[in-house]
């Protein structure tokens, strides 16, 4: 099933929750209202068989609203296709349900996406810090944390 | 005339035996220590070559003074006792697991009778420090005190790498103590004596008393190799070498029951494992490859032999992975125990049909 | 072996730990030696490098990348370079023989990481012997590495749109002798360890993880192909003109630490078998994609060419900028799929770049490879996993 094939089919089920779709460098990237991303997500894996979530993270685009996008790029093994779904997620309350349910190896990504990013997972197993301390002040990865770490001098070189 | 010499006694000529019997322990003790130091070394240039590296050479030609240097510097090393630690028992540990190696070397005869005359009088002395009537026993019973300095030095460190080590070294020594117990059975119900020189003396004799196969002597490896394997394998166990060397399984436990320890006292438990192995070398060729005999004079055969069985351990050591403790204990209780009764039963019936 | 109280011991395994294979934390709930509970504590080795990498041009990231998998720089250089030549739309431009030295390269570093992870493996298992016989090995894989990239472990070899420099003369007679000496070592490793009864009892049955349950976890790369799924990304999504080479890939069904392990050696064989046919067709040719505005100029037309030059102090200063978009590039790496999802905004930074590390994936299979295992298993298991814990915590 090519790609849009599967963006119409996935369009006729949730005609409401998708906002955008787009083609870029033969890369399909499907962004979708966050409210309902479990129930996409388990139609993505049932129907279309997307049975291995290659990577979740989060993005920043500080300034604009809403402020983040968790990015979803799923693989199905058996056709070798890749899709990628985004779902934005607003700055204040930043947070989203888990698809830990739908793929165990969302766990320790959404952890991480948490840790570094400061979005929440509703519904997570277990959503600790992960590769920061656990008693870590602030969100690394969001635009707004300084490269050099809190409380330093900014780094002068080139760099700056 | 041939004079026939005298056994020296503590009654007779105090003075003499207490000088002969000192000289003995002296030189036993000596050569242990020189020997422990340099199983080190040739651990380290055998197993180099069998891994394509070259071990030690830098300090001294071809790196020989490399155990001494080892030496001197773990003994200025400061020597930490962690301040958890049960300091009593943490200091007593490596001398108890020490002293029971080395204590065994005793009971064994390394050679045959040597003859001196003193005053005019001939007299023989065996090249042993103390030829024990139950000498097989004393060797089981000073193997089995080993364990407690292993188990005292698990329990003293308080870390829970070393307790692991302890209880796996607690449970594997003496699982496999029983089987080696047993397979030594077999020997002396063959020998009739539990003497170690006792032993020797029988293995001197032509194998299965055929007059027309002289040259093969009676060494109770033929008649007994299943209880020699047991033997190698289980005391392979015992002192904790590879395979079995779980209670400081380096991968797992990271140093096993000495991880806590440190100068000094780490290089005691290094000096035990060398000196246990040639114990239980030393022990291995006096029961099954009959003692100092063979082709060569006296206490070279018994090198001899005693460095093949070192070398053999080393081999093992360059070529095996580790068991797993599950593993080990279906080993020991499952394969090895049974093994071990059967020979004896097998043992004691071809004796009363044959003898 | 059933648990009989509900006392347990915690111990900490790492991050200073002979077998945890870098600074990876194991909290082990133990119950006697029956592993009841572990959990992974990882970021030890946090460098921060996507944060690092938003802040540098995409040329300035390659360095970066040597540092994610240590054991496998030029695998990750690879990805990264795909990456961006993908997000720029170039990957068309590469000429043939970039992409047959890159094929060439990554499979070396294939057998590099392999070598390795069977080192470190067999020694963890208490075999000691085979680590050095590997890095035996691993040593010819380094110095071919140092003639063409000056470093022994941190390539930084391949640039955006080709490479940094071409094959140093009697590079290539080096590498075929090395390739053809690689059926022969796998040979004497598996003379010290296939047949071996203990290590068979040590690996047969241990970590078993089904392909299902290892989809689920996300696991990749050998590890997943030894559970029975037939998926190598070089053969099913090619990259770098992998579609020209005849290579098997190795599936097993045991699931466990053994079928991981004879998938692994069996990959050994085939990238020995890549390298050879990469050499076959190996031609001569430019090593840099004709485009000047983003490929480095090689160093001396900069000294001798006023307009490489200027490229090369505008590439240096400023940067390229890719016209804004979004990517995800992946690569079969030794341990995985590792892939680079990056986007940009059109300035000459990424905006955001994530690093999907394969070792970050398979280590979450940890927990239900060892619960209810023996203490040795866990051992075995991260072995087995052959997890990096520089791509990991990144």
């Amino acid at each position: 099933m090519s790609a849009q094939a599967i963006v119409e089919k996935l369009k006729g089920k949730f005609s409401a929750e998708i906002l955008d779709v787009v083609e870029f460098r033969g890369e399909t990237t499907v962004t979708v209202k966050k409210e309902q991303i479990v129930d996409i997500c388990t139609f993505m894996r049932d129907d279309f068989g997307y049975n291995l979530l290659c990577d979740l993270c989060g993005v920043d685009y500080m300034g604009k609203s809403p402020r983040f996008m968790v990015v979803y790029n799923l693989y199905n093994i058996t056709t070798k296709q890749r899709i990628r779904i985004k779902a934005p997620v607003e700055e204040l309350n930043a947070n989203i349900d888990t698809v830990s349910t739908v793929w165990g190896t969302a766990n320790w990504h959404e952890r991480e996406c948490w840790d570094l990013m400061g979005i929440k997972f509703n519904n997570h197993p277990d959503l600790r810090r992960i590769l920061m301390p656990a008693d870590w002040e602030g969100h690394p990865l969001r635009k707004d944390y300084p490269l050099q770490g809190p409380d330093r001098e900014p780094y002068k070189g080139r760099l700056s | 005339m041939v004079m026939t010499p005298e056994v020296l006694t503590l009654s007779e000529t105090p003075w003499l035996f207490t000088g002969v019997m000192l000289v003995k322990i002296a030189v036993a003790f000596v050569v242990t220590i020189l020997i422990v130091a340099y199983a080190t070394y040739a651990e380290r240039k055998i197993i180099g070559r069998m891994q394509t590296r070259m071990g030690p050479t830098m300090t001294g030609p071809k790196g020989l003074l490399q155990p001494i240097a080892d030496g001197l510097k773990l003994f200025f090393k400061e020597d930490i006792i962690p301040s958890q630690s049960h300091w009593f028992a943490f200091i007593l540990a490596p001398m108890m697991i020490l002293a029971p190696a080395f204590i065994s070397i005793s009971v064994i005869p390394f050679g045959g009778d040597l003859e001196f005359s003193y005053e005019g009088i001939l007299y023989a002395v065996p090249m042993q420090i103390a030829d024990l009537n139950i000498g097989v026993l004393f060797i089981v019973a000073m193997a089995g005190l080993g364990v407690y300095g292993i188990v005292l030095a698990g329990l003293a460190s308080n870390s829970k790498y070393a307790l692991l080590g302890g209880i796996r070294s607690t449970a594997q020594m003496i699982s496999y103590e029983l089987a080696v117990g047993l397979s030594i059975v077999a020997i002396f119900m063959l020998s009739e004596t539990l003497s170690l020189r006792g032993i020797v003396a029988a293995q001197q004799l032509p194998l299965w008393g055929m007059e027309s196969f002289s040259f093969i002597p009676n060494w109770y490896i033929f008649c007994q190799p299943l209880a020699f394997g047991l033997f190698v394998i289980g005391s392979m166990a015992e002192i904790n070498r590879t395979p079995f060397d779980l209670p400081e399984a380096e991968t797992e436990l990271v140093s096993g029951f000495c991880t806590e320890y440190s100068a000094m006292k780490y290089a005691l438990f290094f000096m035990a494992e060398y000196a246990n192995m040639i114990t239980v070398s030393a022990i291995a060729t006096t029961l099954f490859l009959g003692g100092w005999g063979g082709p060569f004079y006296g206490w070279i055969n018994f090198l001899l032999k005693v460095f093949s069985f070192m070398f053999f351990f080393i081999w093992i050591r360059a070529t095996f992975p580790r068991l797993r403790y599950d593993q080990l204990m279906f080993l020991g209780w499952k394969i090895m125990l049974p093994l071990a009764l059967a020979n004896i039963v097998i043992t004691g019936i071809s004796i009363l049909i044959w003898l | 072996m059933a648990a009989n109280t509900n006392e347990t011991m915690t111990i900490n395994m790492g991050p200073q730990h002979p077998s945890t294979h870098g600074v990876l934390q194991l909290i082990l709930e133990l119950d006697g030696e029956i592993v009841v509970k572990a959990t992974p504590h990882i970021g030890f080795l946090h460098r921060g490098i996507e944060k690092l990498s938003e802040h540098r041009t995409y040329h300035q990231i390659i360095p970066l990348t040597d540092r994610l998998d240590y054991l496998a720089p030029m695998s990750n250089n690879l990805g990264y370079v795909l990456a961006v030549e993908k997000l720029l739309g170039i990957t068309d431009e590469i000429p043939e023989r970039v992409q047959r030295i890159r094929v060439i390269m990554t499979e070396l570093t294939r057998l590099k990481s392999h070598l390795v992870w069977l080192a470190c493996h067999a020694l963890d298992i208490g075999a000691m012997t085979v680590f050095l016989y590997c890095f035996r090995e691993r040593e010819c894989i380094t110095d071919i590495y140092e003639k063409v990239s000056g470093a022994r472990m941190t390539s930084n070899y391949f640039r955006v749109g080709g490479l940094a420099d071409d094959l140093p003369d009697g590079l290539e007679g080096e590498i075929r002798t090395f390739a053809e000496s690689i059926p022969a070592h796998v040979e004497e490793y598996e003379g010290l360890l296939t047949g071996n009864r203990i290590w068979q009892k040590r690996t047969v049955g241990v970590g078993e993880i089904s392909a299902e349950a290892a989809i689920d976890i996300g696991i990749t790369g050998p590890a997943l192909r030894a559970s029975g799924v037939d998926w190598d990304l070089r053969r099913d999504n090619p990259y770098c003109g992998y579609e020209d080479y005849e290579f098997e890939v190795p599936v097993r069904t045991g699931c466990d630490t053994f079928d991981r392990y004879r998938v692994r050696l069996d990959e050994m064989l085939q990238s020995a078998q890549i390298i050879l046919q990469a050499l076959d067709k190996l031609k001569p040719g430019p090593t840099l994609a004709d485009c000047p505005k983003i490929v480095l100029p090689p160093k001396k037309d900069v000294v001798n060419n006023i307009e490489s030059l200027i490229h090369h102090f505008k590439i240096v200063t400023a940067g390229f900028e890719p016209e804004p978009g979004e990517i995800y590039q992946s690569v079969e790496a030794p341990k995985g799929e590792l892939g680079y999802y990056l986007i940009s905004d059109g300035s000459s930074h990424p905006f955001r770049m994530k690093i999907r590390p394969p070792s970050f994936v398979n280590l979450q299979g940890l927990p239900q490879m060892v619960e209810g295992k023996l203490l040795a298993d866990v051992v075995a298991v991260i072995g087995t996993l052959d997890i990096v814990l520089g791509e990991i915590d990144r």
